[in-house]
């Protein structure tokens, strides 16, 4: 049987998995995709629990971050081409523009 | 009548803040002319309120309330009665005095404007010190004048000596405030009102002991004020400021107003004889003590300010006894003819380019006969010689002593006068008469302005002619104040009068006789007694010794030790900590975005911790 506490592991190492992608990954396309796994995570706690109280919300939840992510990575890809083509290199480090 | 009031009260003011205006600029006459007429125009409804309270009047103006809290409701309010409409009288006619002969006796100064300002914004205060009907309304007019004191005292401020006896009157009197202060809370906590009515009406139902204590407290103020020992040091450092102020504040006005809250708070005295016998000692002992400095000091204004400090003891001994009439009577006298003894002074300083030592003078008459005679007047009126303002004031003290009862008042007060008169002839013979000291020096005195000694002349005048209204003054002031009764016979009145005139003249006319001469050897001024009066009993020696040095002490360490160890470790300690917490904290800043994302997850993590773990009380 499988139980809320499997899906909010599962959500668990999902988000562990996007943070780490976050923190160790250089290149910016990567970097896109450990968001969505971040947020493809939270989805998957928010329907799990929507289910388990019977309570609807949380799924309209999950739908409302999936619009937005895909607006997102729809502008964050705009954005990465064309620093491509300005800069020729997709590399984190290369953003280094807003010194403190 | 209330128009009247209000424009003796507020015209000096207005003379004050339109010269403000003007003290940063070059002299201007302008000033000068503007303070003179309005302090006129004050003195002029001064005299117009003195005929009308002659008359019956009794104003008593609210103006405002100033202070309204809890249950302290603090009116801005005024009476003019049959006291205060003489103190008016006088301060207005002396400032007026003052300020015209200033015209001419800062005429070079290039603090012109300020003086003025300075000048004005004082008589302001002193009015408002006369006039309050509250205690409250009198300690403020009571802290104004000591700041103008202060002020003027060091209104030569490069001068190091200037500044440092403006610090010394100034702190010295904050030191008597206290007393002053106290007496007042204790005024209040007693009665629960400041007004000099209400306090004055319930007196007599409280405990003596507490109503003991307040007279003492106020009178520790009033001794601060009127330089009373201990706290006479100030007086004579305090002419180092220009002569004119030393006439109008440390002569005739300001000093007197220990006298004037001693008078004015009579109600309250009259219940206490004790506190009324110590301020009679104390003033005794001041008049003895103040008149054997002035025998052997030998500069001008010195001997003027000691002389100033022995009558203020005459006027306290008057007080204590009760005749308070005669207290008033010899401080508005002493006014006339001392601040005209003063602005004489003043014209020799400048005759003889601010030299103070009489020594290096003398036979001055040819040089400056209009001053030498107007200084005679006031030096004949200070000694109390008939028909001189001084005689009739001087003289009731007397015999309110010996009437008293109090034969060693009386028999210490006699001995100051005949030291009163030989000091003032002193001065007279040696600065006016004699071997022409001056030439060999180089000086080229001359006599000042005519307009200057038309100035002086009513002053002069009321010297002269001022003792003729005793009997019609007593009747109005004794109106408010209570009456003294005589008690001992005519004869023996008449009887004293004859002696003190009699000894009085003797020791003129032998003061006179022994500088004609030549005056007394060099070997007395080897004399221990004549160095102990030189140096001033070795009082302000010991205040040095005993209170400065020690403080000087203390306040080096609290600045060394406790203020740069502690507190201002401890406050750039603070500082100290933000901006290396700062520096340290910069490097995150890296402008690196993967940086920046670590450190979003740190934070993140914390927020989480905190929400998790976070129980706010419920």
């Amino acid at each position: 049987m499988i139980t809320l506490t499997h899906y909010l592991v599962l959500s668990g190492i999902l988000f562990s998995l996007g943070i780490v992608g976050v923190l160790r990954r250089k290149n910016l396309l990567m970097l896109f995709f450990s968001t969505e796994i971040l947020l493809n995570a939270v989805n998957v706690g928010f329907a799990a629990v929507s289910k388990y109280y019977g309570d609807l919300s949380g799924q309209i939840f999950s739908f409302f971050i999936i619009a937005i992510a895909a607006s997102e990575v729809a502008v964050g890809l705009g954005l990465l081409v064309l620093w491509y083509k300005r800069s020729g290199t997709i590399d984190l480090d290369s953003l280094q523009m807003m010194k403190g | 009548m209330e128009k009247y009031l209000f424009v003796a009260l507020f015209a000096p003011i207005v003379g004050s803040l339109f010269s403000l205006l003007f003290t940063a600029r070059k002299k201007n006459v302008i000033t000068a002319l503007v303070t003179s007429g309005l302090l006129l125009f004050s003195f002029v409804s001064s005299l117009t309120l003195l005929f009308a309270v002659h008359d019956g009047l009794v104003l008593h103006v609210k103006l405002m309330d100033w202070i309204s809290a809890g249950s302290l409701n603090l009116p801005f309010g005024f009476i003019v009665d049959n006291v205060s409409v003489i103190m008016m009288v006088t301060v207005t006619l002396v400032s007026s005095v003052v300020n015209i002969y200033s015209m001419g006796y800062m005429a070079h100064d290039k603090g012109y404007n300020r003086f003025f300002t300075y000048i004005s914004a004082f008589v302001f205060s002193m009015l408002i010190l006369v006039m309050s009907d509250n205690f409250v309304g009198l300690f403020i007019g009571w802290e104004g004048v000591g700041l103008c004191s202060y002020l003027l005292i060091g209104f030569w401020y490069e001068k190091e000596s200037a500044s440092w006896a403006g610090n010394e009157a100034f702190i010295m009197n904050r030191v008597a405030d206290l007393g002053m202060l106290m007496g007042l809370f204790l005024i209040y906590w007693q009665f629960g009102t400041f007004s000099y009515e209400e306090v004055f009406a319930h007196v007599g139902s409280v405990n003596v002991g507490v109503v003991t204590t307040i007279g003492l407290l106020l009178f520790i103020g009033a001794m601060g004020k009127s330089a009373q020992f201990p706290f006479h040091t100030w007086l004579a450092d305090a002419m180092e400021g220009p002569t004119p102020v030393s006439a109008l504040i440390h002569a005739a006005t300001m000093v007197t107003a220990g006298v004037y809250l001693v008078i004015r708070a009579s109600d309250l005295f009259m219940l206490v004889p004790e506190v009324g016998h110590i301020i009679a000692t104390l003033g005794t002992f001041v008049a003895v003590f103040a008149a054997s400095m002035a025998l052997v000091n030998r500069d001008l204004k010195r001997i003027i300010a000691y002389s100033t400090l022995s009558q203020l003891g005459y006027m306290f001994v008057a007080a204590g006894l009760g005749a308070y009439w005669i207290a008033l009577f010899h401080l508005m006298t002493h006014a006339f003819f001392k601040s005209l003894l003063f602005l004489g002074a003043g014209n020799i300083m400048h005759a003889m380019d601010d030299e103070l030592d009489i020594k290096k003078m003398g036979g001055l008459f040819g040089a400056m006969p209009y001053t030498a005679i107007l200084m005679a007047v006031a030096s004949v009126a200070l000694c109390g010689v008939y028909p001189f303002a001084g005689f009739f004031s001087k003289d009731a003290i007397l015999a309110a002593a010996f009437n008293g009862g109090n034969f060693y008042i009386w028999f210490a007060l006699f001995i100051g006068a005949g030291m009163t008169a030989f000091y003032s002839f002193r001065l007279i013979m040696l600065v006016f008469f004699g071997d022409k000291v001056y030439k060999k020096l180089g000086f080229h005195p001359h006599e000042t302005y005519p307009f200057v000694l038309w100035a002086l002349l009513p002053l002069g005048i009321l010297s002269t002619v001022a003792g003729f209204f005793e009997k019609p003054f007593e009747e109005f002031v004794t109106k408010v104040l209570d009456k003294y009764e005589f008690s001992m016979a005519h004869s023996t009145e008449l009887g004293l009068i004859f002696l003190t005139s009699g000894f009085v003249i003797l020791v003129i006319v032998a003061t006179i006789y022994k500088y004609a001469k030549g005056g007394f050897s060099k070997q007395l001024e080897t004399m221990p007694l004549f160095l102990l009066l030189k140096n001033q009993y070795y009082i302000p020696k010991l205040y040095e010794v005993a209170i400065f040095k020690p403080y000087y002490a203390l306040s080096r360490f609290a600045w060394k030790q406790i203020d740069v160890r502690i507190i201002d470790f401890s406050v750039d300690m603070i500082a100290k900590i933000l901006y290396r917490s700062g520096q340290q904290s910069r490097k995150m800043q890296s402008g690196n975005l993967s940086d920046m994302l670590r450190w979003m997850v740190v934070g993140i993590v914390i927020l989480l911790a905190i929400a998790i773990f976070y129980r706010p009380m419920v």
